[in-house]
């Protein structure tokens, strides 16, 4: 392994060198355009023996993509924002096709007003695509989780298309260390890509057919159990990843100090980091308060969250998304969590961090603060709502 | 945590500069770095900012830096009576400038001379880097040296590493 200095981009794009994918289509868009350009440039300098495929447009990238995939290459993409709702029509067959393709998205606000820096809106607008969704919290997380959709997506028991998720700026362009590790790790850990789901001369099939209202539902139902079987996945790739290269990963949510909490904050992506400081700082004071961070939203971690909460006497969900005339996505789906484990305790939603305003500690104090009032809510951070 | 913020224009290399800094760090065992840009669209002769954050702990507050230990400037036009309050109360500012500056919070270093010397271009960032170095104390020479070799063209490396070693003397002295 070798420590070296890199952005989120670069870790990710490291991650998937190691994959050693055969087949990259990408289209660039700010703020994703440096891993695919690092990657470029790992194909120019013969590191990196992959198709390289400068497409025009996004929606080519992903059809592509699943091309390449129809045929048994392991493939790659990566988006972000407008580049992910342009190529949306594609997102569905993929996932239904059950094209086990990896994308990586640079999570960013989506337009009117035009805005390039980040937040969650345009992953989480996409929830329903049938892709698995996990988000990093840094750029060490970004690089291992490259190296593991691979192995998660192509599972035979999965086979369903990964999008990686990675904070956009505060992500993808922040430096940290990061250990990278070699290629013959990389190949103790992660098995050559085999499919049925294949063209091919040998075996020949039909691929990408229609299905009528008779056979649908079936069809459906089987692209929801290949979600499902992600957490065993997750589950024995992880444990895998963990003997190989000794860093320990916790499934679909991550828990700190949520044990004996009274009040938990359920947070997604890299603001964690921060929130996991308030935690502690906090508990110096007496407090008893807790993190709790979702690494996947589908599939949904309904039961970790169900557990992890069970005792608390309020929670409060911090997200960079909003669904207009509702609330924030994430918050719904964390009710739907506990009213199904029949948790029926005060919950929150804050809305922060939209169009890369910035989320303060103090921020997040003010929210274990309000917490205390035991009251149900959704709230904008940074707006006054009398 | 030691807190750097870089101030520079477009093309000067303060991004470059945080970067470096962050990568001599890392370098060290148990050592937690984070080094980003002020987010947005870059242009030539603007102003930019950049942060570096240095702990022996891993760093969660990924915002921009508000009170820094060192505020650095690589071009004296940006330095104003404001940048005071992004210190923190020990802090120390850091300004490329011929002026002399009366204040016992500025080091002054004439980057830009031996830059003309050392590399032929008036870009002060590694110069910069020589200087904290001298007055830091958190970062050594050999660490600059070693992050200039892996992460600058390797045609760049001798004068570089030349011009880092001429500011350290010269703001040691």
């Amino acid at each position: 392994m070798a420590r070296k200095f890199l952005s989120g981009n670069e870790a990710f794009a490291y991650g998937v060198r190691l994959a050693r994918p055969h087949v990259i289509s990408a289209y660039p868009i700010t703020p994703q355009t440096i891993v695919v350009e690092k990657l470029s440039e790992f194909v120019e300098d013969g590191s990196l023996r992959s198709e390289f495929i400068h497409v025009e447009s996004e929606h080519s990238a992903l059809s592509c993509a699943m091309g390449a995939s129809s045929v048994g290459a392991r493939a790659f993409t990566a988006t972000s924002s407008q580049g992910l709702l342009y190529m949306a029509e594609c997102l569905p067959y993929a996932a239904g096709g059950r094209f086990p393709i990896v994308m990586m998205n640079a999570n960013r606000s989506t337009a009117l007003p035009w805005n390039i820096y980040g937040d969650q809106r345009d992953s989480l607008s996409q929830l329903d695509s049938g892709w698995i969704q996990a988000y990093a919290e840094n750029a060490q997380e970004a690089l291992d989780i490259a190296l593991m959709s691979f192995y998660i997506a192509e599972h035979k028991n999965v086979s369903t298309p990964f999008m990686a998720n990675l904070d956009g700026f505060v992500l993808t362009h922040t430096y940290e260390v990061v250990d990278v590790p070699t290629a013959e790790q990389a190949d103790e850990f992660l098995p050559p890509f085999e499919t049925e789901n294949k063209l091919s001369l040998s075996n020949p099939k039909n691929l990408g057919f229609s299905a009528g209202p008779d056979t649908n539902t079936f069809f459906k139902y089987k692209e929801h159990s290949g979600l499902l079987n992600v957490r065993n996945v997750v589950a024995e790739a992880e444990s895998k990843f963990e003997s190989i290269f000794g860093r320990k990963y916790t499934g679909l949510t991550e828990s700190f100090k949520t044990d004996d909490a009274d009040y938990i904050l359920i947070t997604l992506g890299s603001i964690s980091g921060l929130a996991r400081e308030i935690v502690d700082r906090l508990r110096e004071q007496g407090e008893k308060v807790g993190l709790l961070r979702i690494r996947y939203m589908r599939p949904f971690p309904n039961d970790e969250i169900a557990a992890a909460v069970k005792n608390a006497k309020a929670v409060a969900v911090l997200e960079k998304d909003i669904s207009f005339g509702n609330e924030g996505t994430v918050y719904t789906n964390v009710n739907s969590a506990l009213q199904k484990a029949g948790i029926s305790i005060p919950t929150s939603d804050y809305i922060g961090g939209l169009g890369g305003k910035n989320i303060s500690a103090e921020e997040i104090e003010g929210i274990f603060e309000e917490l205390k009032q035991k009251k149900s809510a959704v709230k904008f951070l940074g707006i006054e709502v009398r | 945590m030691k807190e750097i913020i870089w101030h520079g224009r477009g093309g000067q290399g303060a991004f470059t500069a945080a970067r470096l800094l962050g990568e001599a760090y890392s370098h060290r065992e148990n050592t937690f770095v984070l080094a980003f840009p002020s987010f947005g669209p870059e242009r030539r002769g603007a102003p930019i900012r950049a942060f570096t954050k240095l702990d022996e702990k891993p760093i969660g507050n990924r915002s921009e830096i508000s009170r820094a230990d060192y505020s650095i400037f690589l071009d004296d036009t940006l330095f104003n009576k404001q940048v005071f309050d992004e210190l923190k109360p020990d802090g120390k500012i850091l300004l490329n400038t011929k002026k002399e500056i009366n204040d016992e919070r500025v080091i002054t270093i004439d980057g830009d001379s031996i830059a003309e010397k050392y590399l032929g271009l008036p870009i002060t960032n590694t110069i910069l880097l020589g200087a904290l170095a001298a007055v830091s104390g958190f970062i050594s020479l050999a660490d600059l040296t070693e992050a200039v070799k892996q992460s600058m063209p390797p045609r760049l490396h001798e004068k570089n590493i030349a011009a880092v070693k001429a500011a350290y003397e010269e703001v040691g002295k």
